[in-house]
Order: C-alpha cells, then structure tokens, then sequence
C-alpha cells in the first residue's frame, strides 16, 4: 500500500500538477483583472451600440467588427510586439505597463471581451418588450432610473447564459497570453514539457486544472442564473 | 511606422509570401472544417443511439475538448501526436521512427476542436426534425439510407447553416494558433517577416487585415448559401 502510494507521488504527473498548479495565480489574476473591466465596458459599449447617436453607435459597431474578426493571438501580438516597436509610445508613460507581458494580456483580453460581450448584451437590450419600457415611463421614471431599474437587471438576467458562454471561452483564452513569456499554467506546462520531454504528462496536468477552473465557471453562472430567473425556477 | 514598400510582391517585399501564406490558412481551414464535420457525424451519431458507452464517450469528447484552451490541444496533438502513431505502428510491426508532417498535425488538431462545436450544431438541428417526418418516410418504404439522404440530410443542412457559418469563422481563427507547430500560415508568416525586417507592426497589421479580409468574405459566402438553402421556406 505504502509502495503504491510512494509510486504515485514519485510519478511524472503527479509532480507536474503541482509545477503547474503554482501557474494558477498568474492565470486567475489575469482574470480577476479583465473580466470585471470587461463586463462594465461592454455594458457601456452596448449602450452605446444601441442609442441613437448615429457616430457612436457606427464607431462601436466597427470596433465589433474588426475584433470579431481578426483571431486573439492576432490582437496579443499586436500589443506586446506592435506596440512596443513604435518608438513614441516606448517613451510615452504607456510603456510603464506594455513593456509588462502581464499587462499587455490583460489589455488584449479586455479588448477581446468587451467586443463580444457589448454584442451579447446589445441583444439582451434589444429583446426587451417595448411594453415594459412603456410603463416603467408611465410611472415617471426619468432615463437613469429606466436604465437602473428595468433595461439593464432583465437583459442582463437574460444574456446570463450566453454570457456564461463568453466566460469559459476567455478562462480558454488566457492560455494565449503564454506566448507572450508570462508564465501562467500553459507556459509552466510547456517549460516542464521541454525540460522532460513528457508532453502527455504535463499538458494532461495543466488540461486537467483548466477542466477544473471552468467547472466553477460554469457553477457560478448556474448559481447566477438561479438567483436572477426567479420566475423561471421549476420548484422552489 | 506602417511599412508599405515591404508588402510588394517580389524579391524585396514579402507580398508573395503573404498570399502563399494565406492560402495555407485556407487550406489548413477547409481540411479540417471537413474532417472536424465528418467526426461531428460521428459524435452525433454516438450521442443519439440508445447506447450508454458511445454516448459517455461522446459527450466526454466534447466536455473535456470544450473546457480545455485550443492552444492546450494543439501543444498535445503536436508533442504527443507522433509517439501515438509510432506506438500504433509498433504493433502492427513497423519500428521506424515516424514523423507526421506539420500540415497534417495541424489539420488534425484543428479538426478535433471544431468537431465539438459542429457536433453541437449539428444534434440541435438533428433534433429540430420532426419525428412525424421520419415516420411517414418510414410509412412509404423508404429504407434507412434513403430516410438520411433524402429526408433527413437536407432538412439538418438548412437548420444547420448559421451555426455551421459560426464554427467556420472559430475554425478559421483558430489556425493562427497552428503558428506554434511551425506551420507557414499568416500568424507564422508575420511573425518571420517582423523578425526578418524589425517592423513588428506592420506585418501584424497585414496579418490582422488578412484574417478580416477572410471572415468577412466567408460570412458573405456562407449568407448566399443560407438564402439558397432556405428558399422554399
């Protein structure tokens, strides 16, 4: 029994998901920063996607576009290698955080979030009944307090699902920012993997916390889902 | 800042490169939205029999390929990729030392992500058949291939398009990540130029026009093909 047990703790795997489990506070920092920047964000840009100022909703819609459109790694590269390349911006106050890869992930994944976030949240604005919006003004309530009180709590509660989605793809994507040198789960798993040449082990290791991080995710936007959709609760 | 002389097309720019570049990114994309379709068929098929250990494989397949960053996937499929295939020819006999080539690895990789999305797709569109449908086909004699081929298949296309156009454009991104395995697409392709001539912006920005160019194209493509689809509707 003692020989099976010192056979597992001696084991590759078994050692590699701890090396790579020290990754996990690089990950979830990266996290812990962008994803409550990128929810207010695109709310804002949402909002502004669907008013009635012509300039600002076409500027964000572009921005939508070229985001949507071009791959993450694309967006990574450009500020951690493109910008730090322009020689004014090397010696503008903006190289204190680009010469940072950390900072230059947070930033790209903010970026990337919000695109997709504003146009998930414009859809829950727009599938709002116009009668609810009608008799949230005919008891006076003025524009912030429409905004407050009715448009944003029920298209939030109903995008929640399709925002979970966006969650789990972003906890994917900071897998992207390894490339950029910071040391998260993937570039540990990567730096084991040239070190021993096991790659099974160490990407099974680091695939296995991932798997993990995203089960939470997927908890947390459930519990979210519950607390919000009363109304839709089967029993209670 | 912004480079232009270095995108022409000849010895002095790297335009050439650049298109040579971006047909692999197609190639690359088409391959393996094919194959990652075909392996769909199969999940779906696992999933919707009556039998527990396909449809436990199944959905462990896409629970785990879905809750594991694509980058993860690929590093596996391209470091452990060739050791599965030299212990499979082992024991068919053969010793060799076997290397897959970057394109296939690639495809490979590509394919197994995009196969989870597809399989989505495809079961939600599999299931918004009517089961009236496949009973009166029955009710006339039809046989099983002609059920898929002519009732089925066509009516899972129609359903199926937007969602499919979906995939293609994650699918069509998740190629710059191939650029990790040394694969010659656009990500890699910037990359070697930015090195080569230190502009890293301009060739990033040509990558990023490259890759809009080809979502936005697509997404008009598969719009036609959707009205095409639907037009008896």
């Amino acid at each position: 029994m003692i020989e099976f047990f010192s056979s597992i703790q001696n084991s590759l795997i078994f050692k590699n998901f701890f090396l790579v489990l020290s990754g996990l506070d690089n990950t979830i920092l990266l996290l812990l920063i962008s994803l409550p920047l990128g929810f207010v964000l695109a709310l804002l840009f949402a909002l502004g996607r669907v008013s009635k100022i012509v300039f600002l909703s076409k500027i964000i819609a572009s921005y939508i576009f070229v985001i949507r459109g071009t791959p993450l790694l694309v967006q990574i590269y450009l500020i951690y290698f493109g910008l730090g390349s322009v020689k004014f911006i090397r010696e503008s106050f903006l190289w204190y955080a680009l010469k940072e890869p950390f900072w230059c992930g947070v930033i790209a994944l903010t970026i990337n979030t919000v695109a997709y976030g504003a146009e998930i949240f414009r859809g829950g604005i727009q599938s709002i009944e116009k009668s609810q919006v009608e008799s949230g003004l005919s008891l006076g309530f003025g524009k912030f307090l429409l905004l407050r009180k009715i448009i944003l709590p029920i298209a939030i509660r109903k995008v929640l699902p399709s925002y979970g989605n966006e969650l789990i793809l972003m906890v994917k994507a900071t897998s992207l920012v390894s490339l950029t040198t910071y040391m998260e789960m993937t570039g540990i798993a990567r730096k084991i993997m040239a070190k021993t040449f096991a790659p099974v082990e160490a990407f099974i290791a680091a695939g296995i916390i991932y798997l993990f991080l995203n089960f939470l995710m997927i908890q947390f936007v459930k519990y979210l889902e519950w607390k919000y959709n009363p109304h839709l609760r089967l029993n209670n | 800042m912004f480079k232009f002389e270095k995108l022409v097309f000849g010895d002095t720019g790297w335009g050439d490169e650049f298109l040579i570049a971006t047909l692999m990114t197609l190639l690359v994309s088409i391959l393996s939205m094919g194959l990652g379709l075909f392996l769909a068929i199969i999940t779906v098929w696992a999933k919707i029999i009556q039998n527990r250990i396909a449809r436990f494989i199944a959905n462990f397949y896409t629970t785990v390929i879905r809750g594991v960053p694509e980058l993860l996937v690929i590093y596996l499929i391209f470091f452990g990729g060739n050791a599965v295939v030299m212990s499979i020819a082992k024991v068919f006999g053969y010793n060799k030392y076997i290397e897959l080539n970057a394109l296939t690895i690639a495809t490979i990789a590509i394919a197994v992500i995009s196969a989870t999305y597809s399989s989505e797709v495809l079961r939600a569109s599999y299931l918004a058949i009517s089961k009236g449908q496949i009973e009166a086909a029955r009710s006339l004699g039809m046989n099983k291939f002609s059920i898929f081929f002519k009732v089925i298949s066509p009516q899972v296309i129609r359903h199926a398009l937007p969602g499919i156009g979906n995939v293609w454009q994650i699918t069509l991104k998740d190629t710059s990540l191939i650029s990790v395995t040394g694969l010659v697409e656009i990500m890699r392709q910037s990359r070697i130029s930015s090195n080569v001539e230190h502009s890293p912006l301009t060739f990033l920005i040509t990558a990023a026009i490259l890759y809009l160019c080809l979502t936005t194209i697509s997404g008009r493509v598969f719009k036609t093909l959707e009205v095409n689809y639907s037009k008896g509707y």
